[in-house]
């Protein structure tokens, strides 16, 4: 069996502000095992980044709570002081994030600050990381990699700053790699290519990745097990092919038929979830998706847990319909005919 | 010039674009000369029927956007005419555009750029009617309300800034805008693409209620392709500021002609494991190149998997291969023998030797997409016709 590398279990994140307790992130477990990759879905506000940067210890701060635990080959991250936190973080455990543009300093050149990323971490002479960024750079598919590692970040296009983004959170050889939403700010071309990437890269490096997008296409494209999430919960969690063709949640559903399908007829009109994602202070009581749900009845105004309904035992869901009920209602709900 | 199609049913279009081109200068230097332009659209002629979407793609940078705001005047064409219900309107003035306005809308992408923060929704809705004269106070709160209502608002929210409403709502919001002075034209420059998956979906539900309730005509700018086949009626795909294909919606996912359109196609990820793993999947080398100083012949032969010599010296020009489906390439996928006669003999048709031991020899995918009949495509030679 693989190594596990990462054990999430009952995580919690509130932040306190003036308005009240945000609960960002109200109970997510899972596990990530070397060479696997684990697609995270869900809209903005439901909790899938705060997941993600709590793993790195970027949440961290005076008004926000942590409950649960996160560990790292055992090793406890949510309470680990900051400087030892530092050793892992973009060493042991990388994220690549969503907005290329940003993400890097615009008044460094692209080498030194994958050069930096280095011998931040290893005891290594400046030449022999910078021969390494440009290694790097070439395994990444930038051109002339030679010479681009002098140029600055604004003579990169955001494909190429996207990719030299990757290189700098593999320079150590991570073993888990969180990429948040690495392609939604990219054209479907380019998005090709670095799905791609990312896909021969994990096995290259024998890393885990934690691929977080809002995009159902991407994750049935490399994702092996997938967690849906709304509103600071996982609603639904199984492997790929569970979850896409055997979907439990009705939310679940109707991010599956929100999607323009290019594989499919064009429908008359496309099925869409009514209403907005709750707010996070004063979520619904009961199940979070009751207000939405077109099959909500008396008893969603109790949460429902997570829990195993289906005969596969890996495939959990939080919804109070019976699974005969769900494989009934589910079809005509994808193909939006059941309006709430 | 490239192709201009008309309408056969004799009516009027209602938007001509006629050879328009948009560069853009660069200046640089003590005395701001121009050392070099962006060529941002070039040389695109296209109509719009009444009543239509036509949906607008192509990967950032293509000029998608630029011609849009051509269309509605934001912009001014460097050259070419842009006729509005058959009136010139390239070169009208800021005051002689004024009442042109009226009739053509705007929604812009991002929700949170696009509407003031200082003003009230009902003002920011009301503001076109009261630049354009149109009743008086009380009127126009009431139309503002009952735009609210159109667009799923409640129109309680007449008093609200936008702050108090989410990206989605936003976005109603400047389609409440848009709609104020009852337009007939729309251009909407990715109106979704901002938007969650869910919100999406609403989005587009909406907008086509409201071409079916107010018969608007859309140019829709959008960059998924899942987004565009669902709202258009013809889709025009752009690469590098030119026209590289336009086809009716269906007809340019069951048989794209130009290889960047079959590109762009296969690289739509498609929310299903098992298909994703089995279609063949043609990534792209590379990025778009630079507008300034586009590549020569035909602009897409650098990325191109079909290229041969001809792409890289003459350009290929946009030429109809029947159902109203143009395309501009040297290599056409998807047609079939009697068609591509047709198309060599036609005078538009410029490469001597076509050659055409480069065109893809995959019988199977021409008998799987039939290229539907045309007057005079059922398999006679058209040059023997008088």
């Amino acid at each position: 069996m693989a190594e596990r590398l990462l054990e999430v279990d009952g995580l919690k994140v509130q932040f306190a502000t003036e308005d009240g307790v945000v609960r960002a992130v109200d109970g997510v477990d899972f596990t990530l095992d070397r060479g696997k990759v684990l697609g995270i879905v869900g809209e903005s506000g439901s909790g899938k980044s705060v997941t993600a940067m709590t793993l790195l210890g970027l949440t961290r701060d005076k008004n926000t709570i942590f409950e649960g635990e996160v560990r790292y080959k055992g090793q406890s991250l949510l309470d680990l002081p900051e400087s030892k936190l530092q050793e892992i973080r973009g060493n042991e455990l990388a994220m690549i994030f969503q907005d290329p543009m940003t993400s890097m300093n615009p008044v460094y050149r692209v080498g030194d600050q994958i050069v930096e990323a280095i011998t931040t971490h290893e005891d290594i002479s400046s030449r022999d990381a910078k021969r390494r960024a440009v290694e790097l750079l070439k395994q990444v598919g930038i051109p002339n990699p030679e010479r681009r590692v002098d140029d600055y970040p604004h003579q990169f296009s955001g494909g190429m700053r996207q990719r030299a983004m990757i290189a700098m959170a593999l320079a150590n050889n991570p073993d888990v790699l969180i990429a948040d939403e690495p392609t939604t700010a990219l054209d479907v071309t380019i998005q090709a290519q670095i799905i791609e990437l990312i896909d021969r890269l994990k096995d290259d490096f024998n890393s885990a990745v934690i691929l977080i997008t809002h995009d159902l296409g991407v994750v049935a494209e490399v994702a092996d097990e997938i967690i849906v999430m709304y509103a600071g919960r996982v609603v639904e969690h199984g492997g790929k092919r569970p979850v896409f063709y055997d979907p439990q949640h009705p939310y679940a559903w109707g991010l599956l038929g929100s999607i323009p399908r290019l594989d499919r007829p064009r429908p008359e009109k496309l099925a869409s979830i009514k209403g907005a994602p709750p707010s996070l202070i004063n979520p619904p009581r009961g199940c979070k998706f009751r207000p939405r749900c077109p099959h909500a009845f008396e008893k969603c105004h109790e949460e429902p847990p997570l829990a195993n309904r289906v005969e596969d035992p890996g495939h959990l869901d939080r919804c109070w319909l019976s699974v005969e009920q769900k494989r009934e209602l589910r079809e005509a709900t994808i193909r939006g005919e059941v309006v709430a | 010039m490239s192709s201009l199609e008309e309408p056969q049913n004799g009516d009027r279009p209602l938007l001509e674009v006629r050879a328009v081109k948009k560069y853009f200068p660069i200046r640089s230097g003590l005395l701001q000369r121009e050392v070099a332009r962006v060529h941002a659209v070039d040389d695109l002629t296209i109509t719009v029927s009444p009543g239509e979407t036509l949906g607008l793609v192509g990967e950032s940078g293509c000029g998608k956007s630029t011609l849009g705001r051509c269309i509605v005047r934001l912009l001014e064409p460097t050259d070419g005419d842009i006729l509005f219900e058959g009136r010139s309107i390239a070169k009208l003035n800021a005051a002689k555009l004024r009442p042109l306005r009226r009739q053509m809308q705007m929604i812009f992408q991002d929700p949170y750029a696009s509407l003031n923060p200082r003003k009230r929704v009902g003002t920011i809705i009301s503001d076109p009617m009261k630049i354009h004269g149109i009743g008086d106070k009380a009127e126009r709160k009431r139309r503002v309300q009952e735009l609210l209502e159109t667009v799923g608002l409640s129109p309680e929210h007449y008093n609200r800034f936008p702050h108090e409403f989410s990206g989605g709502q936003r976005q109603r919001i400047g389609v409440a805008r848009s709609l104020a002075l009852r337009p007939k034209l729309i251009v909407a420059d990715e109106p979704v693409s901002a938007l969650d998956v869910s919100i999406q979906a609403q989005m587009v539900n909406l907008l086509d209620e409201l071409q079916k309730d107010f018969g608007l005509t859309y140019v829709f700018i959008a960059h998924d392709l899942g987004v565009i086949r669902h709202v258009s009626d013809r889709i025009a795909v752009m690469y590098l500021g030119k026209l590289v294909e336009l086809s009716p919606a269906e007809e340019l996912y069951t048989r794209p002609i130009m290889p960047y359109t079959e590109a762009l196609l296969s690289a739509v990820p498609i929310p299903d494991p098992d298909l994703a793993e089995q279609r063949e999947r043609i990534v792209l080398e590379g990025d778009v190149p630079s507008p300034i100083d586009p590549p020569s012949g035909c602009r897409f032969h650098p990325r191109c998997r079909y290229a041969t010599g001809i792409c890289s010296e003459v350009e290929p020009p946009l030429v109809d291969y029947g159902n109203n489906h143009l395309a501009a390439c040297h290599h056409p996928l998807n047609v079939d023998a009697a068609t591509l006669a047709r198309v060599q003999a036609s005078e538009k048709y410029t490469p001597e030797e076509a050659d055409a031991s480069a065109l893809p020899k995959d019988p199977g995918k021409e008998e799987a997409h039939p290229v539907p009949t045309a007057a005079d495509g059922n398999g006679r030679d058209p040059r023997r016709n008088p």
